[in-house]
C-alpha cells in the first residue's frame, strides 16, 4: 500500500463530502418547510374553538406550545377527552382525561346578543376570534350564529352584559346516509 | 341495449309487486286528524309559522325552510292547528316536531294555490315556486328537489335522469304511478328542463315494468324525452348507480352528480312538479304503497301527508295473519317502526306489514370467513370484507382510504354473507359518525382561517396605530424644537 495514493483517495472524499455537505447546508436553508409539520397535526386535531381555555391566545399559540413541551396535552376542554385521546395516539403519550383546572367539557353553544340592551359599544367585537359579531360603534350588534364558536370571550368585554350563550341542539345522526340510499 | 344497460354487481331479488298492483292506484281517505311532521325525510327540519287555534285551508304554508336543505311544508287538510307537539315518526331520529291539524272535512283549498304559467316564467321563478311549495325527493331521501335542480343549473347540466328503476323488492309505488299517470311524469319532466337548463332527459324504468314502459312511450311527444329500459337488478335505482347503467359516467367520489353534468330526479318528484304547475297543489300528498302479508288488500295509495299509518292500513283491509313487522320503505333499505301511530311523511314511499312468512329468521353472527362474497355483488364496487375489518380495529384512516363514504348502505353485502354480519347496520353508524367528524373537521379549517385572518387583522391595525403614535409624538417633537 502507498502513502500517496490513501492521501490522494482521503482527499477525493473529503472533497465531495465537502460538496455535499454545503449542498445540504444550502438546501436546508433555502428548501425549508414554511412550518413546522408536527405544529400543523398537533393544530388539525383541536377544535379550533380560539377560545384560550388552555390559557393560550388560540389553537395554533396552543399546538405550538405542546410541540415545543412546554403545555400539556390535556388542556382543551372543548375538544374533551376525544382530542386528548388523538394528541396522545399522535406524540405517543398515555392518554388521560381533561384536566379540569383549565374548564369542564360544555355541550355545543353560540353567543346571542339581547339586542334590546346592546349599546353598540364595539368592545366585543375585536374580541370574537373568529369575526362572528357584527356590528359598529352606535349600531346593535349581532352574533352570526353559523360562525360562533361558543368561547365566551366576548362575555368579558361587554358593559351592559347582554351577550348570553345559548345551548346549540346536538347533533347525533346526520342524514347524509339516507340521501343516498336506492330508492 | 338494455343488457348493456345494468352495472356489473348487485343482487336478483324476488320482486313482491305484484300484490299491490293489481288494482292501481286508490284516493286514501283524508285523516281526520293530520299530523304533520316538520321533518318530512330530509333531516333538515322546518319551523312552524302558525300558531295553534289557528284555520288553515288544504295548501296553506304551516312552516318555513330554515335550512338550505329542508322544505316548507304545507297543511295537507282544512281545519284547525290543534297543537304543535313531539310525535313519533318515521324518521331515524325516531319523535319529531309535528303540526296537528283537525279536518273540518270542508275540503277547501287556499286561494294561493294557483296553477302556473311555468313557460312564461324565468327558470328561477319555477325554481322559487317548487321550492315554496315543498316538493322534495319522493325516492326516499326528500331532498329538496328545487335545491336540486338550482345545483344542476349553476353546473349547466345538459342531461336530466327521471329515476323510474324503483329496484327495491314490495315498493312498487313509482311503478303504479307510471302505469296510470305518465302525462304527469312527462309534464314534470318538461318543468324540471325549463328549471334546469337541461337540453334533454332520459327516463329510465328497470325491463320488469313493461307497462309503465310503454304507458310513458305512449305518453311522450316531446323529442327531447327518452325512455329507456335498464337491466333489473337491485340497486338500480341508486343514484350513481342508476346515472352509471344509462350514461356510463361515474360520479367522482365526495362529488354529486351535477358536477359532471347530469342531473337525477325520481318520477314521483316530476308527477309533483306537475301537479304545482297544473293546480297549484303543494307537496301534501304521495302515493304510497301498502304492502305485505299482513294487510288484507294491499295497495298503492294515493294518500295526505300526515296520514298515520294505521289509517292507511284501514284502507288496505286492515291487518290480518299477525304481521310481525311494520317496515316504512322496502326491506332491504326500509326503517322496522315501533308503532303504526306514525304520520306519512314524503319520504315514505312504502309500508311493509310482514309477517313471518315474509321475513327469514337471521342467525347468529359468526365470524368472517373472508369468502368474498359481499365484495362480488357490493354496486359501489367497495370490499366490505375489509372496511369491517377495519371497522373492528376502529381504524379510520383505513376505513376513509376502502371508500366508507361511497357505501350506498343498499344492503347486498348483508343479504349474502353466510356469516350473517350486520355489515350495513354497521356502515350506516359507522358513516354517520365519520360524516359528522368530516363535517366539524371541514368547519375547524374554516375556523382556523377565520382567526387567522382575524389575528393579521388585529396585529395590522395594532401596526397602524402605533406608527400613527409615532407620526404623532415626531410631530410633536419638531414643533417644539422648531
Amino acid at each position: 500500500m502507498n502513502a500517496p495514493g490513501v492521501l490522494q483517495a482521503t482527499g477525493v472524499i473529503a472533497a465531495i463530502a465537502a460538496m455535499l455537505g454545503a449542498a445540504l447546508g444550502w438546501a436546508a436553508g433555502r428548501l425549508r418547510p414554511n412550518a413546522d409539520p408536527l405544529v400543523e397535526r398537533i393544530d388539525a386535531l383541536l377544535p379550533q374553538t380560539q377560545c384560550g381555555q388552555c390559557r393560550y391566545p388560540g389553537c395554533r399559540p396552543y399546538a405550538l406550545a405542546i410541540a415545543r413541551g412546554e403545555a400539556d396535552i390535556d388542556r382543551c376542554p372543548p375538544g374533551g377527552d376525544a382530542t386528548v385521546r388523538a394528541l396522545a395516539a399522535l406524540l405517543g403519550r398515555d392518554p388521560r382525561p381533561v384536566d379540569a383546572a383549565f374548564g369542564k367539557p360544555k355541550p355545543p353553544q353560540v353567543a346571542f346578543i339581547d339586542e334590546e340592551r346592546c349599546i353598540g359599544c364595539a368592545l366585543c367585537l375585536p374580541a370574537c376570534p373568529v369575526d362572528a359579531i357584527v356590528g359598529a360603534p352606535r349600531y346593535v350588534h349581532t352574533v352570526i350564529e353559523s360562525q360562533c364558536t361558543g368561547c365566551e370571550l366576548c362575555l368579558p368585554p361587554c358593559p351592559v352584559d347582554c351577550i348570553e350563550l345559548r345551548a346549540l341542539p346536538v347533533v347525533t345522526a346526520p342524514h347524509a346516509a339516507a340521501a343516498m340510499a336506492p330508492a | 341495449m338494455a343488457a348493456r344497460n345494468r352495472f356489473p354487481a348487485g343482487l336478483e331479488l324476488p320482486p313482491h309487486k305484484a300484490l299491490a298492483l293489481q288494482h292501481g292506484i286508490q284516493p286514501a281517505p283524508e285523516p281526520a286528524r293530520a299530523f304533520v311532521a316538520m321533518d318530512q325525510g330530509s333531516g333538515h327540519a322546518a319551523t312552524p309559522a302558525i300558531a295553534v287555534g289557528e284555520r288553515v285551508r288544504i295548501g296553506t304554508r304551516i312552516a318555513r325552510a330554515t335550512h338550505a336543505n329542508g322544505t316548507p311544508v304545507s297543511s295537507p287538510v282544512a281545519g284547525t292547528v290543534v297543537s304543535i307537539e313531539e310525535h313519533e315518526t318515521a324518521s331515524p331520529a325516531g319523535r319529531g316536531l309535528c303540526i296537528v291539524v283537525d279536518n273540518d272535512g270542508s275540503g277547501v283549498v287556499d286561494p294561493a294555490c294557483e296553477p302556473l304559467c311555468w313557460e312564461s316564467m324565468p327558470p328561477y321563478e319555477v325554481l322559487a315556486r317548487i321550492q315554496d311549495a315543498g316538493i322534495a325527493g319522493l325516492g326516499g331521501a326528500a331532498f329538496p328537489a328545487a335545491a336540486k335542480l338550482g345545483a344542476g343549473r349553476a353546473h349547466e347540466v345538459t342531461h336530466l335522469v327521471l329515476n323510474g328503476a324503483e329496484c327495491e323488492p314490495w315498493i312498487c309505488c313509482d311503478e303504479a304511478l307510471m302505469r296510470e299517470r305518465a302525462a304527469d311524469v312527462l309534464l314534470g319532466a318538461r318543468v324540471m328542463l325549463h328549471a334546469s337548463g337541461a337540453s334533454h332527459c332520459t327516463i329510465a324504468v328497470e325491463d320488469d315494468k313493461p307497462e309503465a314502459i310503454a304507458a310513458l312511450r305512449a305518453a311522450a311527444t316531446d323529442p327531447r324525452m327518452q325512455i329507456t329500459a335498464i337491466g333489473t337488478v337491485y340497486p338500480a335505482g341508486a343514484e350513481r348507480q342508476l346515472l352509471h347503467a344509462v350514461t356510463g359516467m361515474e360520479i367522482p367520489h365526495r362529488e354529486h352528480p351535477p358536477t359532471v353534468g347530469l342531473l337525477c330526479q325520481n318520477v314521483g318528484t316530476a308527477a309533483a312538479v306537475a301537479r304545482l304547475v297544473t293546480t297549484g297543489e303543494p307537496a301534501i300528498r304521495r302515493i304510497v304503497t301498502v304492502t305485505g302479508s299482513g294487510v288484507g288488500r294491499p295497495a298503492n295509495l294515493d294518500a295526505r301527508i300526515g296520514t298515520p299509518l294505521a289509517e292507511l292500513a284501514v284502507a288496505c283491509g286492515g291487518y290480518q295473519r299477525d304481521p310481525r313487522r311494520l317496515i316504512a320503505g322496502g326491506t332491504m333499505t326500509g326503517r322496522a317502526l315501533e308503532t303504526d301511530e306514525v304520520p306519512l311523511t314524503l319520504a315514505v314511499m312504502c309500508v311493509v306489514a310482514a309477517t313471518a312468512a315474509d321475513l327469514a329468521v337471521r342467525g347468529a353472527e359468526m365470524p368472517c370467513i373472508r369468502c368474498g362474497d359481499c365484495a362480488r355483488v357490493c354496486p359501489a364496487g367497495l370490499l366490505p370484507q375489509q372496511l369491517h375489518r377495519a371497522l373492528l380495529a376502529g381504524d379510520e384512516p383505513l376505513l376513509e382510504r376502502h371508500g366508507l363514504v361511497d357505501c350506498i348502505e343498499c344492503g347486498c353485502c348483508d343479504y349474502v354473507c353466510p356469516s350473517r354480519i350486520p355489515l350495513t347496520a354497521r356502515f350506516q353508524r359507522a358513516r354517520a359518525a365519520s360524516s359528522l367528524r368530516h363535517e366539524e373537521r371541514l368547519r375547524a379549517a374554516h375556523l382556523r382561517a377565520r382567526f387567522e385572518r382575524h389575528e393579521r387583522r388585529m396585529a395590522e391595525a395594532a401596526e397602524a396605530e402605533r406608527r400613527a403614535f409615532e407620526d404623532a409624538r415626531r410631530r410633536a417633537r419638531s414643533e417644539r424644537g422648531g
